[in-house]
């Protein structure tokens, strides 16, 4: 570990919240508007933190502790996610397992915090969002494996270094993980075409619903683990697209910050372009990335 | 080696003076402290073997042709002698307070007596160095768990249970027959060690001895198809025998498969194959099941079945390691399923125990009776809550450590080129299936029952448990954070027992886990940055709320001014999406009544799931087998003349066959 490790982990706290504030700019410009700052989530996080909280006459302990754990799993999780040929402060052989195995907890957090206010609308956003999840589950390991198969590695950090040597070899394979982790990553953020962020009391949502009990910090860190969230994931599909590995560790982290404000635009472009899937067709959409990744792995079975 | 035996002597001993003893709490305590004091005493020699390495050996004679009393305690059998009577010994404690509220006329002292028979026989069948010794100790085992499963045998759902578990025990017990017989032929003897040591000198045997053995253990172990005694007999027990039930007694099935492997000589790749298949099988399908159950006790068996595959699942990586001489591959496959079986066996006991308590306390399994129990029962809730992450192998809990040996054995079979390959993909797509599910369906499990409000005045009245049945509860949650944070330590432990059923020298063992050890030890890292970030965002939290208002109001119902606690999410619905996106495996039944008219006053609906393996193959088979049986019946027409006429018949029938 040397001492540039220490920069996956903190660009992931610093920049997470800019993501969503890309997103939420390039939602405004396909739509004609001007949009908030793009450091309006910072100011939002901010204000929620200095606010009181209300809660729920329903709820224990574990619906404050939701939040909590949350971004504690997912803040450990930033540890285990390098930067192209950056490493990550924690990497070893199977760290993929426990990267999908941190997000579970934070779902696991979630819904639970979700299920104690005794809401309807929160069990059933919950009882979707492990539906989902459960489906998502598998076609982010196996899209996983097919890196490590053509790398021959079973750490992040060396899957994607060794990906500057590999990719080309691999190219239709890596195509098809492409789209397997974008499906993924729309699916597990709560994004469009599965779920829809900007509703917040239709009974179409999944993940919005979980949280609307939740109220001052605690709201912030909900949104703020959120925002992690979607950095850790994204990062797997710019690290899989982009060519990181080659040249000096400044030019990697400069092309890898332009990958994700990139990848921030496409899903805003997504959001913008498309509707959301009706619920009977997601499992189709996640089993199919399941399928993808399957179909990449047999490509590169020797 | 004595002290095991005094161990025995003790478990027994004070097993038939409870059962004679006239006071029921005497009873109980003198059973539940011998079942202790005896652990302590058989824990010694076992972790001593685990240490050293050295196997321990007794032997005496016995008056039964080809048979001994020999008992040999080696790594492998310390290893599941460690988790047998760790966990007896913890439900043991709990079961004397859980028993006390039985009501006057339960066979609460047959009980006690049949618990201890019980362990010492589950003891007996992991240390048995003689296979007809194993053969006793195993029906004992059989036995004395059916007198435990009828405890309420005034309900006919008790007694069908019973029944049912008595017919597929024995059915197992005929395959073990078998195989043992088969064994016995082939050697000359009946002693274990000496199957070990010489392996079967007919090639051609091997293939059919390990089908007999893969159906006789697991239909002990519960692999599916052979599972459909589970779900049954497990929620059927009083709580702390469901605990031993799920968590140890199923445990030694594997414990005889593994056995048994380390007679057959080397495995060929299919053997692999086999066990990768019967586990994700019994994972996929167990999860699944325990999804649509409504029966919190129903639930906890299915999952067993899943977790029971998951040791399968690791089985089969190990096996194919060792067909293809790769030891990393063996001793992560190996040392992952070995790992399970205490993992599964700690988190399994616990929340049986939990069960048990809302079980006492309210009086209801019906998850949808239940509801808010976490704020009446704090203790079993948060008790409940460690296992149930630990089960769904959340980190930093111990589910995750071997789960995660087993990913990164099927990984490196993924990895690298050859026919393994395939099958190590599937092992992931399977455990991440089987891990996402089963996070939905502890979600649902703890989530209806401990969290929101009361479904029911049952669960209104709800109370704690009092202390004897508190702590062997967190005991089992401390040992599931331990052993989480500390898998290295453990890891070190299991290595000997991996070893011994690998039949690798302990030099080849030590190297690929010295390996396995350096992954662990950044999981470790990461477990205890996981809950520093936790304590510390906690700090955060208060500081930042310090001085600010807090208000409290009802739950946000999007402007409903009536809520009722009837308006919650159910466990049926909360399962819904998934068990109608699974339905063609489930079949699940729904009974609906809808509400009609222009007023309506009644609706109705009901959903369940019975068994696909018992309603589609099991039941028709059985009344197949008694239609047969049935046009036989003209043989038997009660009179005793007739019945000395066949046994006369027979004799004769036995001379001519002898004398030919």
């Amino acid at each position: 570990m040397n001492s540039l490790s220490i920069l996956p982990p903190v660009l992931a706290l610093g920049l997470s919240p800019l993501l969503i504030g890309v997103i939420q700019r390039t939602k405004a410009v396909f739509a004609g508007r001007k949009g908030p700052s793009l450091f309006q989530p910072y100011f939002d996080l901010w204000k929620l933190w200095r606010k009181g909280a209300v809660y729920s006459r329903t709820t224990t302990w574990v619906f404050r502790a939701g939040p909590v754990m949350g971004l504690a799993a997912v803040g450990t999780a930033t540890l285990l996610v390098p930067i192209g040929s950056v490493a990550a402060p924690l990497a070893f052989a199977g760290d993929l397992v426990l990267f999908a195995y941190l997000l579970g907890l934070m779902r696991f957090v979630t819904v639970l915090a979700a299920l104690d206010t005794g809401s309807a609308f929160e069990g059933m956003g919950a009882s979707r969002e492990v539906w989902v999840s459960a489906l998502a589950e598998p076609a982010l390991l196996l899209a996983l494996g097919v890196v490590a198969q053509g790398t021959n590695a079973l750490s992040l950090s060396g899957m994607f270094a060794g990906l500057a040597d590999q990719g080309l070899k691999m190219g239709p394979a890596l195509a098809l993980v492409l789209v397997a982790l974008l499906i993924v990553v729309l699916a597990e953020n709560a994004r469009i075409p599965v779920d829809d962020p900007a509703t917040h009391l239709e009974l179409t949502m999944i993940h919005e619903v979980m949280v609307l009990d939740h109220s001052g910090p605690d709201l912030g860190f909900v949104l703020y683990g959120a925002a992690v969230k979607l950095w850790v994931l994204g990062l797997l599909i710019v690290n899989t697209l982009l060519p990181l590995g080659t040249g000096s560790a400044t030019w990697s982290l400069a092309m890898a910050l332009g990958g994700m404000l990139g990848l921030a635009v496409v899903i805003g472009a997504i959001e913008s372009v498309m509707a959301r899937l009706r619920l009977v067709v997601i499992p189709q959409l996640l089993v199919g990335a399941g399928a993808l990744a399957a179909v990449a792995l047999m490509l590169g079975m020797r | 080696m004595t002290l095991l035996l005094w161990a025995l002597a003790l478990w027994i001993g004070t097993g038939a003076l409870a059962g004679l003893m006239r006071r029921r709490s005497a009873a109980a305590w003198t059973a539940a402290l011998g079942v202790a004091a005896g652990a302590v005493l058989a824990a010694i020699p076992a972790v001593s073997v685990l240490i050293h390495g050295e196997a321990l050996r007794y032997s005496r004679p016995w008056s039964i042709p080809s048979a001994a009393f020999a008992l040999r305690l080696d790594a492998l059998s310390a290893w599941f002698l460690l988790v047998i009577v760790g966990v007896s010994a913890l439900a043991a404690v709990y079961g004397v307070q859980y028993l006390e509220a039985a009501p006057a006329g339960k066979p609460v002292r047959r009980a006690w007596c049949c618990f201890n028979l019980l362990l010492a026989s589950m003891a007996v069948v992991v240390v048995a160095s003689n296979a007809m010794l194993f053969l006793v100790a195993w029906e004992v085992m059989a036995v004395a768990s059916f007198l435990l499963v009828t405890f309420d045998d005034e309900q006919e759902s008790v007694q069908t249970a019973g029944w049912i578990y008595l017919v597929a025990t024995h059915l197992g017990a005929a395959f073990l027959l078998v195989f043992f017989m088969v064994l016995a032929r082939e050697t000359g003897t009946m002693d274990l060690e000496q199957w070990a040591g010489a392996g079967i000198q007919a090639p051609q045997w091997a293939g059919v001895l390990f089908v007999l053995a893969l159906v006789g253990f697991g239909s002990k172990a519960g692999f599916m198809p052979l599972h459909v005694w589970l779900p049954e007999a497990h929620p059927a027990a009083p709580s702390h025998v469901s605990a031993v039930m799920s968590g140890v007694m199923i445990k030694t099935g594997i414990y005889g498969l593994a056995r048994a492997l380390t007679f057959l000589g080397p495995p060929p790749l299919w053997w692999g194959w086999t066990l990768v298949g019967v586990g994700l099988t019994s994972g996929i399908l167990g999860v699944l099941f325990a999804l649509a159950q409504h029966d919190l006790k129903r639930l906890l068996a299915y999952h067993s079945v899943e977790n029971i595959g998951i040791i399968a699942l690791g089985l089969g990586v190990g096996l194919m390691g060792m067909s293809l001489q790769a030891p990393v591959l063996t001793v992560l496959g190996l040392g992952g399923a070995l790992l399970h079986v205490m993992n599964h066996a700690v988190f399994k006991g616990l929340l049986f125990l939990g069960a048990g308590s809302v079980l006492h306390a309210t009086g209801t399994r019906d998850l949808e009776q239940l509801g808010g129990l976490l704020k009446r029962m704090p203790w079993t809730g948060v008790t409940f809550v460690v296992g149930a992450a630990a089960i769904c192998g959340l980190p930093p809990f111990n589910g995750f450590v071997s789960e995660f040996l087993i990913y990164v054995g099927a990984f490196r079979a993924g990895v690298a080129s050859g026919s393994a390959a395939l099958w190590g993909w599937l092992v992931i797509g399977g455990l991440a299936l089987i891990g996402g599910l089963a996070a939905a369906c502890f979600a649902k499990a703890f989530g209806i029952v401990f969290l929101g409000e009361a479904r029911s005045e049952l669960a209104g009245k709800a109370h704690e448990c009092g202390g004897a049945m508190r702590w062997p509860m967190v005991v089992l949650a401390a040992v599931c954070l331990g052993a989480g944070l500390g898998a290295p330590v453990v890891l070190r432990g299991v290595a000997p027992a991996v070893g011994t059923l690998s039949g690798l020298p302990l030099p080849a063992v030590a190297e690929p886990f010295a390996q396995a050890g350096g992954w662990l030890r950044p999981i470790t890292t990461a477990g205890l940055v996981l809950i520093t970030a936790m304590v510390a965002l906690a700090w955060l939290r208060r500081r930042l709320l310090e001085g600010r208002e807090i208000g409290a109001a009802g739950t946000w119902d999007c402007g409903y001014a009536r809520p009722t606690a009837r308006m919650q999410y159910t466990a049926s619905s909360f399962a819904q999406p998934l068990t109608a996106l699974f339905r063609s495996l489930l079949r699940t039944r729904d009974h609906a009544a809808g509400p009609s008219g222009l007023f309506p006053v009644q609706a109705r609906f009901a959903s369940h799931t019975p068994d696909v393996c018992q309603e589609g193959f099991f039941a028709p088979l059985f009344r197949g087998v008694q239609s047969g049986l049935s046009r036989l019946r003209w043989l038997q027409q009660g009179t005793v003349q007739l019945y000395l006429l066949y046994i006369a018949l027979g004799l004769v029938a036995l001379l001519i066959w002898k004398l030919r």
